[in-house]
């Protein structure tokens, strides 16, 4: 008995190792390259999916045939279960145990690497700040210049937005770029994101900010990198007119 | 015998009862009414998203239909359901003593939470009526015009009602069992109960303080949550999910228990592994519950650390959880199954909290979280794991106890047409609801004109609501018909072992004459020793 119980704890043991090695095994990101954030995400999240499909299937597998392999043949019948040893008892617990706490570790490892790359500003990123209030998305860019609700951004460049709000929360989610983070009165926040190619995006709030929630939305224009810096340049320009003549 | 003096029919012996069984047939009534009048909601903000645009409503009342149906179904329907009347109804008879400990102390708690349910119906007729969804997260609580003390004395009165109930449960297991139950032959939903009290002992007194704090800061003008005056709108977050996340093990423990209790009477089976099950299973969720908070947080901007953390702490969850589900499918194993209407809930019950089990893994993803935190992904995902699990065990445990409760058979052609449908409504429901927060549709949208590509899955949602009522309507009907027209029951019409089906139906006050005597190698689940 005490040999079974050791080879359940040898067993598992080599479990959580497959589970860590897969970890140091993973893929080492260059310096200096930017991470792929939802392609990253996609990629844990379809991992994930085959994951628990896998141990969905079995478990309601295992189900539906008892279901259907252990019906009563006649009234008055009883089950007749086999009965457990002390070792296949503490077994059936600690077998499933390290089991699923070696998936927990392997899924937590993923989630680690990938995480670390959503916290991790890469360097040359181009920082906007962004105030939300109800309802509406107030970006404030490094020249000066500010808008409502409409972010544009030079494509191929990472860009770093940092958050805070005039009143409640509200959290600025971006559906195509994976994101998401809390805006909040007296504290501030960051995410970064990466528009690679030149388009559209939608900017929706997430979290629940009164009568106008799901009518607060903005859009983020990525635009090439030469008609940013003159849309950026045409801003300035207009903004200094614009304080001469306030100050004249 | 069952019209002994004191045990009349008149509504004031109904009403002023301290019988156990009778408060909680009482809690089962109050309950019900909360589940239908949030359901009702529940289908009046499906109809609003079936289409893009302003369909039946304006944002403001759509909002509140949206608090009430949150805060309803949790606080009066769920916990009250079995904490109050599963717990109840069952505990001093499954253990063999005649009523609770404390038997005042229990119509106490049981008035607590008629209160409540008046408060919080209350809602409907106030001019402000709240808006702040069940979790009230301030700063937009204390700035909203809606009456956020509503919401607050709700909490208190129903929390009150569980920490009471909770001390009497306690108690009660602890000091009345029959001769001869010894802790290792108690039922497993005692030990389920038991854990979901505990919980509610330690982790209620917090959820009362952050309600509180709201209470002070928005009518007595302290600045707990005002970071202009040196508050943190976080501490809220974190108090009140100190204590809310614990609650959907409140809420999972005792469902646990009776899905135990159902799938073991109708396999005629041990359960397998009981101690695993015990130690293993309920104990380990109890120990765990209290460590995983901050997956709430996760898109909130805690500090890194603490996110990763957390996220591990969240998934080791898996672990208890996986244990109860392999005692669960265990018990199936070489049994003998007889499919009646409550064996067809709890079967429907493992399908459903698999899904529902399973999809809790992305959102305990830190990084996979911050893409769906928020979304319909979540509301499809708590709505398998703990609303429709839960009440797919409530319904499966009336049926249960139907014959014992009114002393009449339920018909099954209706009970199994009702599961049939409901089962059919919420995987048409909730599934597509998670397709469609994939897609990246935020919860709490009185609308969705950014999302044009996505009003035919909402489409497909409301239809399911609509299935998911129409059997809601069937199994109503079906315990109707049953009360008014069913056939006699027998005092054990499921053949089972355990105590609670050893005295007459409906159980006499003072539930047994005599005690019963529990010989030497009696259990619970001894089926197949003959």
């Amino acid at each position: 008995m005490i040999r079974k119980i050791i080879n359940v704890i040898c067993l598992s043991f080599l479990m959580l190792a497959a589970a860590s090695t897969s970890y140091a095994e993973h893929e080492v990101r260059g310096f200096g390259k930017i991470p792929d954030l939802p392609g990253g995400w996609q990629h844990l999240f379809n991992e994930m999916l085959i994951d628990i499909t896998v141990i969905g299937v079995i478990f309601a597998g295992i189900t539906i045939y008892f279901l259907i392999r252990y019906r009563r043949r006649y009234a008055g019948q009883e089950g007749r279960p086999p009965r457990l040893s002390i070792a296949a008892a503490i077994g059936w617990a600690l077998i499933p145990a390290f089991i699923f706490m070696a998936d927990d570790l392997y899924l937590a490892a993923e989630g680690w690497t990938l995480f670390n790359d959503y916290r991790t500003v890469p360097e040359n990123a181009y920082e906007v700040k962004l105030e939300g209030q109800m309802w509406s998305w107030n970006f404030k860019y490094p020249e000066g210049v500010e808008t409502v609700n409409e972010l544009r951004v030079p494509a191929g460049t990472p860009v770093l937005v940092r958050m805070t709000s005039r009143d409640v929360i509200h959290s600025f989610f971006l559906p195509d770029f994976k994101v998401k983070e809390d805006l909040m009165p007296g504290r501030v926040t960051y995410l970064w994101f990466y528009p690679k190619e030149p388009g559209e995006h939608l900017i929706t709030c997430a979290e629940f900010c009164g009568v106008l929630h799901s009518s607060m939305r903005g859009t983020i224009i990525a635009l090439p990198k030469d008609e940013f810096n003159k849309w950026i340049e045409d801003e300035k320009r207009a903004l200094a007119e614009e304080e001469a003549k306030g100050g004249a | 015998m069952a019209h002994k003096v004191g045990y009349g029919q008149t509504l004031k012996e109904w009403i002023f009862t301290i019988d156990h069984k009778r408060i909680g047939i009482l809690y089962l009534i109050g309950s019900l009414a909360a589940f239908a009048v949030a359901g009702l909601m529940a289908i009046l903000i499906r109809i609003e998203l079936g289409s893009i645009g302003p369909t039946i409503t304006n944002p403001q009342t759509y909002n509140t239909w949206l608090y009430f149906h949150g805060a309803a179904m949790i606080l009066a329907f769920q916990i009250p359901a079995l904490t109050g009347f599963l717990a109840n109804y069952l505990i001093p008879l499954m253990i063999g003593a005649k009523d609770m400990a404390f038997p005042r102390l229990n119509a106490l708690s049981l008035w607590l939470f008629w209160a409540g349910i008046v408060v919080a119906l209350l809602t409907f007729v106030i001019p402000d009526s709240p808006d702040i969804m069940w979790t009230g997260y301030p700063p937009y609580s204390l700035r909203s015009g809606g009456n956020t003390a509503f919401y607050v004395f709700t909490v208190h009165l129903m929390g009150f009602s569980s920490i009471v109930g909770g001390i009497n449960l306690i108690t009660t297991v602890i000091y009345m069992r029959a001769p001869g139950l010894t802790w290792g032959k108690l039922n497993i939903f005692v030990w389920s109960t038991l854990g979901a009290f505990i919980l509610q002992l330690i982790f209620i007194p917090v959820l009362a303080a952050a309600v509180t704090m709201l209470l002070f800061d928005k009518y007595i003008g302290t600045h707990f949550f005002d970071p202009s005056a040196g508050g943190d709108v976080l501490l809220y977050q974190n108090l009140f999910w100190f204590y809310s996340h614990p609650a959907v093990y409140v809420i999972l423990l005792p469902t646990m228990g009776i899905i135990y209790e159902i799938v073991a009477t109708f396999s005629k089976n041990r359960v397998f592994n009981y101690k695993m099950v015990v130690y293993g299973g309920i104990g380990g969720v109890v120990l765990l519950s209290g460590e995983v908070w901050i997956h709430h947080l996760f898109t909130s901007g805690m500090p890194d650390w603490i996110r990763l953390g957390m996220m591990v702490s969240t998934l080791m969850i898996s672990i208890p959880v996986g244990l109860l589900m392999i005692g669960l499918i265990g018990t199936l194993y070489k049994a003998a199954i007889q499919y009646t209407t409550p064996m067809l809930y709890a079967v429907g019950f493992i399908f459903l909290f698999l899904i529902g089990g399973l999809t809790g893994i992305p959102n305990a993803m830190t990084a996979i979280d911050l893409a769906i935190h928020d979304t319909h992904f979540i509301v499809g995902h708590f709505h398998y794991v703990m609303a429709v699990s839960t009440t797919f065990a409530i319904f499966g445990s009336i049926y249960y106890l139907f014959p014992k409760m009114t002393g009449k058979m339920y018909n099954e052609t209706l009970g199994k047409s009702g599961f049939i449908i409901s089962f059919i409504g919420v995987n048409v429901t909730f599934f597509t609801m998670m397709i469609v927060g994939i897609k990246g549709m935020p919860r709490r949208y009185f609308d969705y004109q950014q999302f044009p590509q996505l009003e035919g899955l909402h489409f497909i949602v409301t239809i399911g609501a609509f299935i998911i009522g129409l059997g809601a309507l069937i199994n109503l009907i079906a315990w109707i018909h049953g009360l008014a027209a069913g056939k006699k029951a027998d005092d054990n019409p499921w053949s089972s072992r355990s105590i609670e089906w050893m005295t007459t139906t409906p159980p006499p006050p003072g539930n047994f004459h005599p005690i019963p005597e529990l010989s030497e190698d009696w259990h619970p689940y001894g089926y197949g020793n003959s």
